[in-house]
């Protein structure tokens, strides 16, 4: 079967190959400016390379205080996502009822309007009831449009997973509670861990709803929207900009990793 | 084997058991429970954000306090939208969504293609990752990425330099509109931008809708004698249409919702996000800001409706 | 005799469709009981009802007398063979097996043994550590049988539970469902929409149709002598006769089946009954044939000889009156 598909025409070869290098090249242009000697401005070719930078990124608190904020926003904003989105993709996929559509639509919707228009209605709604910024504002924000990622994946799986597995559990002597202990979690086990991550990933990158929701705190991205705005130390912000990148890149690929097999499934099906 | 009792039923007890069993006489009482959560959250959080900040845009400034009366509801904040400085704003969003849109049609179809028709075990999972990392990667970084290729200093200078056309691109940012004083403050640096950033967000759709056109449907279009180009025009891209549509409604939206890239590349002028942004904060004016943010939407439910007029969504 | 399963007026909505129209039915204990019908009639609905996957939307169900309407799934001694298998893919075969024990706290080398006998059972010993997915069709099969039976339920259901199996294997594992059947002296209730298979294997047969049960009965009462119209057609492939094709033949009107072995087909034009062959079709030691009398088509099927009649050739029909069989006047 693989033997038989055809050679791509040159032109296309061409054409997809500049589009994936317009893609990857910029990434990997992160990569080099983080050893650059260079301290003003963004000079190509680095003038020279040191490992310099990434001690003093390592000195810096505000950076560290970022960090953790993110990380620390990022994990409750997962936890809670896994919570609502696996709730939704069970009742979802348990059941047909009137009203399904609507439900992917609330889930899909935090992340298809403009995150500006998702930051500007959560910053008005604590504004009117007076609540004032906090962590949890934040983690508001993040979870409702982390939701989408961990649903989007356990719909997908409880789709493969046949519905008579849950009856045959059933039907052999497990209540509810033993057939989701020893049936439904293992096998949406890694689907969840997948979503999760992606959820995470997200939450860490984000900036445009948490400039509406974090008050005076400082999110890494936040971080470095002011250094891009009205840079202060470039080395560093280089050096934070590779740091984000390998930080999201790994959740990536491990999430790809754990949901391959499925996408080879859908993939020999066709 | 175990002995079978005589008993059919099973004696079982315990609160888990009985709330179990209550669960299996009425199933809907499951299912009530397990989106209660889900829908407290976003149905009460989100929807009731949304409605209150589509509540704050009936509102007005009050021209002598300047504080927002939130005693009448009127339309006086959406007439000041039809103002020549915010029409300006809307017209120049509009028109970049539609040429960012357009390009990474154009750059992502060749690479949807590829990967849906010729990209095969290694090399698929390749094209896959190669679109899921930018995708998944930083935005911020996305943007600071440019910021350095675009600087004055930086690498795309340095290799028109190296190549000795540094005139060319001296004649181009000369161009009214899409010129400037140098690539990173030109709507040409933000159109680059904002391709780059929502390109993703067109091949996976693309390419979906590619995957899904059969190959024997090509091979019966070629065996009845249609040139390649003939096959692509009247079988292979009319499929693959609907994917497109769905890209652009993402790339669309997304850039007419954004206001960081605008905000650090590209000219001084505003587009629509930037405008929220700045009536909602240094200006005080949430009501402008609201009525703003209601303009994607609206634009957007065109944009759906439209796309549904057409059929797009049949075949999808 | 022992009721293992009884149905009285059992009815399941879905919607404004009616699965089940007030079903009556008592199933005797050790029997092989089968419940045949077309895809939509009800068949399927009802062995969930049994097992306890649809709760009927009135009537009343017993299983060895006790009322079950209201007990969950996984408080009924019955187990179910799943058309589809449904074995656990994140578990291997041995673990499979032994599922039930492990949620009634089996201690585990204990629950090892009972299900490395049921594998023995069911002629799998040795595989205990393969994944399904690592298993043909025939041999999900046995596991999801060995699953079943590791409990020595008291009632068996099967959801056509042969579907999904080529012919050779097929015949195969009818056989050796009977004889299981027949060692273990548990009831087993399958579901199937193959006539051929039902008679086979089934000691009474319970036929469906649009929700109902059409006729209950042994395989040769089913086949000999239909209820109705749909039963002939449907069981026997019978020929059923429209009433005055029926008074023509014997003075007095009213639909009647005709089994098509019981039509001799003679070349020439002897008897009262003439026609056309339209079709013949070779089976081996049988020969199908079909012939047009003046508008209404007859099957045959007769023992493969040198002379059998060419299609469009001239032909005599005849058969023994007594072969004919009345019909109730109802769909």
């Amino acid at each position: 079967m693989h033997s038989d598909t055809p050679r791509a025409p040159w032109g296309l070869k061409l054409a997809a190959g500049a589009g994936l290098v317009f893609m990857i090249a910029p990434l990997l242009l992160i990569f080099v400016y983080a050893f650059t000697t260079e301290e003003r401005t963004y000079q190509w070719p680095p003038p020279g390379l040191t490992l310099n930078w990434f001690a003093v990124t390592w000195g810096r608190a505000d950076v560290w205080e970022a960090l953790t904020l993110s990380v620390q926003v990022a994990t409750v904003s997962t936890i809670i996502a896994l919570i609502l989105g696996t709730l939704c993709a069970a009742a979802v996929s348990g059941s047909r009822f009137f009203g399904r559509e609507v439900i992917s639509l609330l889930v899909i919707l935090p992340i298809a309007l403009p995150g500006i228009i998702t930051g500007l209605a959560l910053r008005s709604a604590f504004g009117m009831t007076d609540i004032p910024f906090s962590f949890w504002t934040i983690v508001v924000g993040h979870a409702t449009f982390c939701v989408v990622t961990v649903y989007n994946n356990a719909v997908a799986r409880f789709r493969r997973t046949s519905g008579s597995l849950i009856e045959a559990s059933m039907d052999l002597g497990a209540d509810q509670f033993q057939t989701f202990r020893h049936v439904i979690l293992p096998n949406i086990g890694t689907a969840l861990l997948a979503g999760g991550m992606l959820a995470f990933a997200l939450s860490f990158d984000e900036v445009i709803v948490t400039t509406f929701t974090a008050g005076q705190q400082q999110t890494l991205p936040i971080w470095m929207l002011e250094e891009l705005v009205r840079p202060r130390q470039r080395p560093v912000t280089n050096v934070v900009a590779l740091i984000v990148v390998l930080v999201t890149t790994i959740p990536i690929l491990l999430a790809f990793y754990l949901t391959r097999d499925g996408d080879q499934i859908a993939g020999s099906g066709k | 084997m175990s002995t079978t009792d005589d008993a059919f039923t099973e004696q079982r007890h315990g609160a888990l058991t009985a709330l179990s069993d209550l669960f299996w006489r009425r199933p809907k009482l499951l299912v009530l429970l397990l989106l209660a959560p889900p829908l407290l959250w976003l149905g009460v959080i989100y929807v009731g954000a949304l409605l209150a900040l589509l509540l704050q845009s009936f509102y007005a400034i009050d021209e002598f306090t300047g504080l927002v009366d939130y005693d009448v509801l009127t339309l006086k904040t959406y007439r000041e939208l039809f103002n020549p400085a915010n029409l300006d704003i809307i017209i120049r969003t509009v028109l970049m969504a539609t040429t960012v849109t357009l390009a990474s049609a154009i750059i992502a179809f060749p690479i949807a293609y590829m990967a849906a028709r010729y990209a095969r075990g290694k090399w698929k999972a390749m094209f896959y990752l190669a679109v899921m990392l930018p995708l998944w990667s930083s935005y911020l970084v996305k943007i600071y990425a440019w910021k350095l290729i675009l600087a004055k200093e930086g690498i795309l200078n340095w290799l028109f330099a190296q190549l000795h056309l540094t005139g060319l691109l001296e004649a181009y940012l000369g161009l009214p509109v899409v010129g400037g004083g140098s690539l990173s403050i030109s709507y040409t640096g933000t159109f680059l931008v904002f391709v780059y950033v929502w390109m993703p967000f067109m091949i996976l759709p693309t390419q979906a809708a590619l995957e899904r056109v059969p190959v024997n449907l090509t091979d019966a279009s070629s065996d009845l004698g249609a040139t390649p180009w003939q096959t692509f025009r009247h079988v292979t891209f009319p499929l693959a249409l609907p994917g497109i549509i769905a890209g652009s409604i993402f790339t669309f939206s997304l850039t007419l919702g954004d206001y960081i890239i605008p905000q650090i590349i590209g000219s001084s002028r505003l587009f629509i996000g930037q405008a929220v942004y700045a009536h909602q904060g240094t200006a005080g004016n949430i009501p402008l800001a609201a009525a703003f943010s209601v303009v994607p939407i609206v634009i957007m439910g065109l944009y759906l409706w439209m796309a549904q007029r057409k059929g797009a969504f049949d075949a999808l | 005799m022992t009721t293992a399963v009884s149905l009285k007026a059992i009815t399941r909505r879905f919607g404004d469709v009616l699965a089940l129209d007030a079903i009556d039915l008592d199933i005797v204990e050790g029997e092989f009981f089968a419940m045949l019908g077309p895809s939509g009639s009800g068949k399927t609905t009802c062995l969930r009802v049994i097992a306890g996957f649809e709760q009927p939307s009135s009537g009343e169900l017993a299983i060895f007398g006790e009322r079950a309407e209201t007990v969950p799934p996984y408080k009924r001694n019955v187990n179910t063979v799943f058309q589809d298998y449904a074995l656990f893919p994140h578990l291997n075969v041995i673990d499979n097996v032994a599922y039930s024990l492990m949620l009634r706290k089996v201690e585990r080398s204990e629950r090892y043994r009972q299900a490395e006998a049921a594998l023995e059972m069911v002629k799998l010993s040795g595989y205990g550590a393969r994944r399904p997915g690592q298993l043909s069709g025939g041999q999900r099969q046995r596991v999801a049988l060995a699953r079943a039976l590791v409990n020595r339920p008291k009632v068996l259901l099967l959801d056509e539970p042969l579907g999904a199996l080529d012919l050779k294997l097929r015949e195969q594992m009818q056989e050796e469902l009977k004889s299981l059947q027949k060692r273990l002296g548990i009831t087993f209730i399958f579901v199937t929409h193959d006539q051929g298979e039902a008679m086979s294997m089934a000691d009474r047969i319970a036929v469906f149709n649009l929700g109902r049960i059409m006729q209950v009965g042994t395989p040769e009462e089913i086949y000999l002598t239909p209820a109705s119209r749909f039963v002939a057609d449907f069981v026997g492939s019978s020929n059923v006769l429209p009433p005055d094709f029926v008074g023509t033949l014997t003075g007095k009107p009213g639909w009647a089946s005709l089994r098509p072995e019981a039509v001799t087909v003679t070349a020439g034009a002897g008897a009262n009954l003439i026609g056309m062959v339209v079709s013949r079709s070779y089976l081996g030691a049988t020969t199908r044939l079909t012939v047009d009398i003046a508008g209404q088509r007859i099957h045959a099927v007769m023992p493969s000889g040198p002379a059998m009649p060419e299609e469009g050739e001239q032909v005599a029909v005849s058969f023994d009156p007594s072969a004919l069989h009345r019909l109730a006047d109802t769909p």
